[in-house]
């Protein structure tokens, strides 16, 4: 592309090769109404923007949660074969293959609602009303011991909710962490002895079989 | 009649070691040649006239839409069921060994759904700019085809692609441990073109705002993304390798994000949101995030770094021709650039030679690299290391697990180490 740009620069070219300039709005698409925006515009963020009015406790949450996810999450949350696992892990994050769950990791309640309001359940996204959409993340809350079984969940005590992991997040720092990989690459002698094999594929023989 | 799909993914399947057999008794014949094979008896494929020489083959219209040959059958995605719960919010796999070159051929560029891959017609298809803009907008496919648009080559890789890797050498074949991964041609429209559009007065300062990318489908995919990013060089593309986007990739309407990892990659993209903040959805918080050895994740980890791959030999390529010339080859790719430089090594990393580039790199998008070398049944540990245009260098996985520790899942972008046997095999191995 670049090069493409040098060999026509100072010709009249140069404008058709380079990017399409827009000198002003054209004009296309139309005003979207109120309705359809209120229709889709569901996210929620950390600080509770976008949460819709409503409240569910845990123990409606236990009979919708049952109905509606246990089949892949678990009655408890523990999750079913390889799916899910939503409760569990505390304290595992900077252990050996660390148990992730909405208690152990997730560092926003907002996201487990944002989540489930407009994605679950697998299969039938979109049904759960709003106060069922609370009782479940009530349930789940509860299926983490972060609350108590009369806890009730609202619009109102949103933010209250502390997540544990809450500040185990930092920003990507690779550039800075990880600046020794801008380098100039070894080409000789880039090891003290000849390599040895310390670990094989084969051993652990996990490659899916082309036969099946 | 379609033949039999037997790949020799395991480095066990009988017909290529026959194949392997039988030729390493055919070299043995010709030790140290440097010159043509003898020949001692004519070759019928020669001497007798073959029925594709005679008769005649298919008419046109035979596929008015083509597929690679039989004989390429087992060219193809392959998944690996223990990964995943079941295939709809799955993965495949590129079968990068197999390909030259550096576009992607769309029918096996892989696929990665949340909640399957969806039919949604173009007549069907809306796109909403909402949120911080003059005027919330809605945009139909046939206003989008009336915006200015431009064509780009990009690679897409997934965050996890090789990701099964960072505790040990796992799956045998780069298809598996590096087929996260393609390059396509976009046609589309600059979002900013579109974001222009419905206006962005109203936003002010747009140095902290974000949008926030939705698709259609169930899972909805939902992702933030830095406003600045949103008016580079992401592109809203309608088209992918000159012809509509494959149902798979996002038909009719996928975001693309240069040098991001691939879930940003909105499919299906009904919704673009500017705010003053990130939604921190599930897919930036609870995935796509980089737990350290401490415990304490990385986000916003968006960029891919440099990485490579020797594609060929490699355990699903072994070498079949015996010994002589041999051509090594592989691919390299960066998110902060264009690819400037790939070494190869054969002893493990102890020494280093330049590879050939078979075109300069472009930025964001795949570069092909080859070694034509001289084999002779010795033992290698066949490594490639990529340099980006900001002087990056792909790092060692020892390197990585250094700064990261083994639970980061996504971002691994470590030089990987095949071992070529003597007899041609090859296998996915870690060396000292």
């Amino acid at each position: 592309m670049s090069k493409f740009r040098n060999l026509l620069i100072g010709t009249t070219l140069v404008t058709l090769a380079a990017s399409p300039v827009m000198a002003e709005k054209l004009g296309l698409g139309r005003a979207a109404l109120p309705e359809e925006v209120a229709a889709w515009n569901l996210d929620v963020s950390p600080d509770g923007t976008g949460l819709p009015e409503g409240s569910g406790s845990v123990l409606d949450g236990e009979e919708v949660f049952a109905d509606n996810c246990a089949i892949c999450h678990g009655d408890f949350a523990e999750g079913v074969d390889n799916w899910p696992k939503l409760a569990g892990g505390m304290d595992t994050l900077n252990h050996k293959d660390p148990l992730k769950t909405v208690g152990s990791y997730w560092p926003y309640l907002s996201t487990a609602f944002d989540y489930v309001h407009r994605s679950m359940p697998f299969g039938s996204a979109q049904t759960m009303s709003a106060d069922d959409t609370y009782a479940i993340v009530a349930y789940i809350l509860y299926s983490n011991d972060l609350v108590d079984e009369d806890f009730v969940l609202s619009k109102d005590n949103f933010l209250e909710v502390e997540m544990p992991n809450a500040d185990g997040f930092i920003v990507d720092d690779r550039e800075e962490a990880e600046k020794h990989f801008w380098t100039e690459p070894c080409m000789e002698n880039c090891k003290p002895e000849p390599v040895k094999i310390t670990m094989k594929a084969a051993v652990l023989d996990v490659t899916p079989d082309e036969e099946d | 009649m379609t033949a039999p799909v037997k790949g020799p993914v395991k480095g066990n399947a009988p017909s290529r070691r026959a194949f392997l057999r039988g030729t390493i008794a055919a070299g043995g014949a010709l030790a140290g040649a440097t010159m043509a094979r003898a020949q001692a008896t004519p070759d019928p494929l020669i001497t007798e006239v073959q029925d594709w020489a005679s008769g005649l083959g298919d008419g046109v219209d035979a596929t008015p839409y083509g597929l690679p040959i039989e004989f390429e059958s087992d060219v193809i995605r392959r998944n690996v069921e223990w990964l995943t719960a079941d295939t709809i919010s799955s993965i495949n796999f590129t079968p990068i060994h197999a390909l030259d070159g550096t576009i992607t051929p769309t029918g096996c560029a892989f696929e990665r759904h949340h909640s399957g891959a969806i039919e949604l017609r173009k007549e069907d298809y809306r796109l909403m700019i909402n949120g911080m803009v003059d005027q919330e907008t809605i945009f139909t496919y046939e206003d989008l085809e009336r915006f200015p648009r431009e064509n780009h080559t990009y690679f897409l890789e997934c965050a996890a692609n090789t990701g099964m890797e960072w505790a040990g050498a796992q799956l045998n074949g780069a298809q598996f441990t590096h087929g996260m991964i393609h390059n396509m041609e976009y046609s589309g429209i600059p979002l900013r073109t579109l974001l222009e559009e419905a206006g962005l007065d109203t936003a002010g300062d747009l140095k902290d705002k974000w949008v926030y990318v939705e698709g259609a489908d169930a899972s909805s995919n939902g992702r933030s993304i830095p406003m600045e990013k949103a008016l580079d060089d992401c592109l809203i593309a309608i088209k992918a390798n000159g012809e509509a986007l494959r149902k798979e990739h996002g038909y009719p309407v996928r975001l693309v994000v240069p040098g991001w990892e691939g879930n940003m990659w909105v499919k299906w993209i009904r919704r673009i949101e500017v705010m003053d903040g990130p939604v921190e959805s599930r897919e930036e918080t609870s995935k796509y995030t980089d737990t350290l050895d401490n415990g304490i994740s990385r986000k916003w980890t968006w960029v891919m770094d440099a990485k490579s791959v020797v594609t060929s030999p490699s355990p699903q390529m072994p070498i079949t021709h015996g010994h002589g010339p041999l051509v090594i080859t592989g691919m390299a790719w960066s998110g902060r650039g264009a690819i400037t430089r790939v070494d190869v090594s054969k002893d493990g990393g102890m020494t280093w030679e330049t590879a050939r580039l078979a075109q300069p790199g472009e930025d964001k998008a795949l570069t092909r690299f080859y070694l034509e070398t001289e084999w002779n049944g010795e033992e290698m540990f066949l490594q490639s290391r990529a340099m980006d245009s900001t002087g990056y260098v792909q790092p060692t996985k020892n390197m990585l697990r250094e700064v990261r520790g083994e639970n980061s899942i996504y971002h691994n972008n470590c030089i990987q180490t095949w071992w070529v046997k003597p007899n041609g095999e090859a296998e996915n191995v870690e060396v000292s």
